[in-house]
């Protein structure tokens, strides 16, 4: 599509161009602004929250006042938690699984791999009433581990992590054996080091995933030590609590800074890792 | 011994993913629809076989009515709306166009935010009068509205917002299609003289089809799974003109705790769930060469 350019152009085609790339522009502008929107009112006093001026001083104050409203740092604390055991979970149990599908022949995989793909369209939260069930006849309700204990076998790890194995050559896995590694040392030795760029996709997709998560944690907590930062938010910007515009899109942001920074920070990571568990 | 282990060994493996997936999906799925044919047992009382009475209330409450329709309106309108405009984006960010860098990053932004901070900020913006965008078509002399508290255009807002949020996501996966398009297609096609809009009807269109259906797939799943704008912006309202079927279980279930109601509710989802998964391995897998 980029030879038209290098093409002599009429006039018109020209105008056209110029008019395309201005529409390509303005989608650009369009999409990007609802957010610099709001981080131009969470720097700036209330007063400036409907009236637009450019140079109005800037001001931290939003931020302390969110800060100090809500133990936003204990949220921090309980995402902060939350994340890391689905992750170290999400890791180990799904490379095990994804480690029997890609090199072991036994009795009903095809049917057992099925069983996993299940859980590609029903993700957990949408049998909230029955896993809430569940939940508090294991006597969890309102823990962290509550919160993570669904997600832990991920048919999304499984499934990436089996069509990458499937790429290794198993003459890697001869040669371990020879050396006399058992399965768990060839996996530890061989698979994992030669998956780690999957790892990193999946880890930030799965990360993102989590930082966002809303309903499920709503649903299983009811305590400030273990409400991550999503159900945190949603109970400090309730409408009947009355508070205002500018430190409501302080907190949003808040909540949201260290996914967006990283992602701003590695863009290029970011962007590839999507993709890569994408064509999976 | 060798071979014991062998046999054994898959089995170990897989241990704890199954034991947990059987436990949070499949004994959950399957209660589901064992629960809805009961009554919701309350205090000491057992709860008592009802068969499809559930099913045949559900018909005559409004309320899942609006619910269905809401979702099917979602869906439908959400769906088409951001593949056009990912397939769109990753054309855009896929061409010589100068500050694509820039293109790239403010489209897939609000994906990386959580939906409830970004469903925060656009409360302010559908504010009524004051808002951002009151003040936007103030300025060619529209009156405001009160975009979220009117049931007719309620819907229709957090279908904005859903389709502003997941656009990126899925210009990611065009994106990735159209790098693994040979750039001689263009060439040869240029020689012909082939028209650009021609080009991608006939040539870029067809080839991103697997993308189109696993995009799809996703993004209708997607709006029978997040409810979370619908928390925060309207609560399902005014007058369940914006509410949603998961969002109406999570109401029945832990407003009303009618748990036996709710399993009914989550059963009509898990079908359309089921349908959608029937599409995509049943039908079109065999249309398209995948993989």
């Amino acid at each position: 599509m980029t030879i038209a350019a290098s093409l002599p152009q009429s006039r018109g085609e020209k105008l056209w161009d110029l008019l395309e790339k201005a529409g390509c522009y303005l989608l650009g502008i369009l999409w990007v602004l609802p957010l610099l929107y709001s981080v131009w009112m969470a720097f700036h006093a209330p007063e400036y929250e409907v009236r637009f001026e450019l140079f109005a001083p800037l001001t931290l104050e939003n931020f302390f006042n969110a800060w100090n409203a809500a133990p936003f740092g204990r949220y921090f604390l309980n995402t902060f938690m939350l994340i890391s055991t689905i992750l170290v979970c999400q890791f180990v149990i799904c490379t095990l699984a994804a480690y029997a599908f890609a090199r072991y022949e036994f009795r009903g995989k095809t049917l057992i791999f099925m069983l996993v793909l299940v859980q590609l369209m029903i993700m957990p939260e949408v049998l909230l009433v029955e896993n809430y069930r569940t939940i508090s006849q294991l006597g969890l309700v309102d823990t962290i581990l509550a919160m993570g204990l669904p997600y832990m076998a991920s048919a999304f790890g499984i499934f990436l992590l089996r069509q990458t194995f499937l790429t290794i050559p198993r003459e890697l896995d001869d040669a371990a054996r020879v050396e006399g590694a058992g399965p768990l040392m060839t996996l530890w030795k061989v698979y994992v080091p030669l998956a780690r760029p999957i790892y990193v996709a999946y880890g930030l997709v799965s990360v993102s995933y989590h930082w966002n998560n809303l309903l499920w944690p709503l649903v299983i907590t009811n305590s400030v030590t273990t409400r991550p930062l999503t159900v945190g938010l949603q109970v400090f910007a309730s409408p009947d609590q009355g508070v205002q515009w500018s430190v409501i899109s302080a907190a949003s942001l808040m909540t949201s800074a260290p996914l967006l920074v990283g992602f701003l920070l590695f863009q290029r990571q970011f962007v590839q890792s999507f993709m890569r568990a994408g064509i999976k | 011994m060798y071979r014991i282990r062998t046999a054994v060994t898959p089995w170990l493996l897989l241990l704890p993913a199954a034991v947990l997936l059987a436990a949070f999906t499949h004994f959950p799925a399957v209660m589901t629809f064992i629960s809805s044919t009961f009554q919701t047992p309350r205090g000491k009382r057992p709860a008592k076989f009802v068969g499809m009475d559930h099913y045949a209330s559900m018909l005559s409450d409004p309320v899942f009515v609006a619910a269905l329709k809401n979702n099917a309106i979602y869906a439908l309108g959400t769906v088409p709306a951001s593949i056009a405009l990912a397939m769109l984006m990753a054309v855009i960010v896929n061409s010589a166009i100068k500050g694509k860098a820039l293109l790239r990053m403010s489209f897939f932004l609000p994906t990386v935010l959580p939906m409830i901070a970004v469903a925060n900020m656009w409360l302010f913006f559908y504010t009524p009068g004051y808002g951002l965008i009151d003040q936007f078509l103030g300025l060619f002399g529209f009156h405001g509205r009160n975009w979220l508290g009117d049931p007719e255009t309620a819907l229709g807002s957090l279908m904005v917002l859903a389709v502003w949020k997941e656009a990126g996501f899925f210009m990611i996966f065009y994106l990735a299609a159209l790098q693994q398009i040979s750039p001689s297609l263009g060439e040869a096609a240029a020689l012909e003289g082939a028209g650009r809009w021609y080009f991608f009807r006939r040539v870029t269109f067809p080839l991103l089809m697997p993308t189109t259906l696993f995009v799809m797939i996703n993004a209708f799943i997607n709006s029978f799974r997040l409810i979370d704008h619908v928390i925060v912006m309207t609560r399902g309202g005014p007058d369940n003109a914006s509410t949603l079927l998961l969002y109406y279980v999570y109401n029945v279930a832990f407003r009303y705790w009618d748990t036996a109601y709710a399993s009914a509710i989550t059963v009509v989802i898990l079908i359309v769930l089921a349908l959608l998964a029937f599409i995509q391995f049943g039908i079109l897998d065999r249309k398209v060469h995948y993989k």
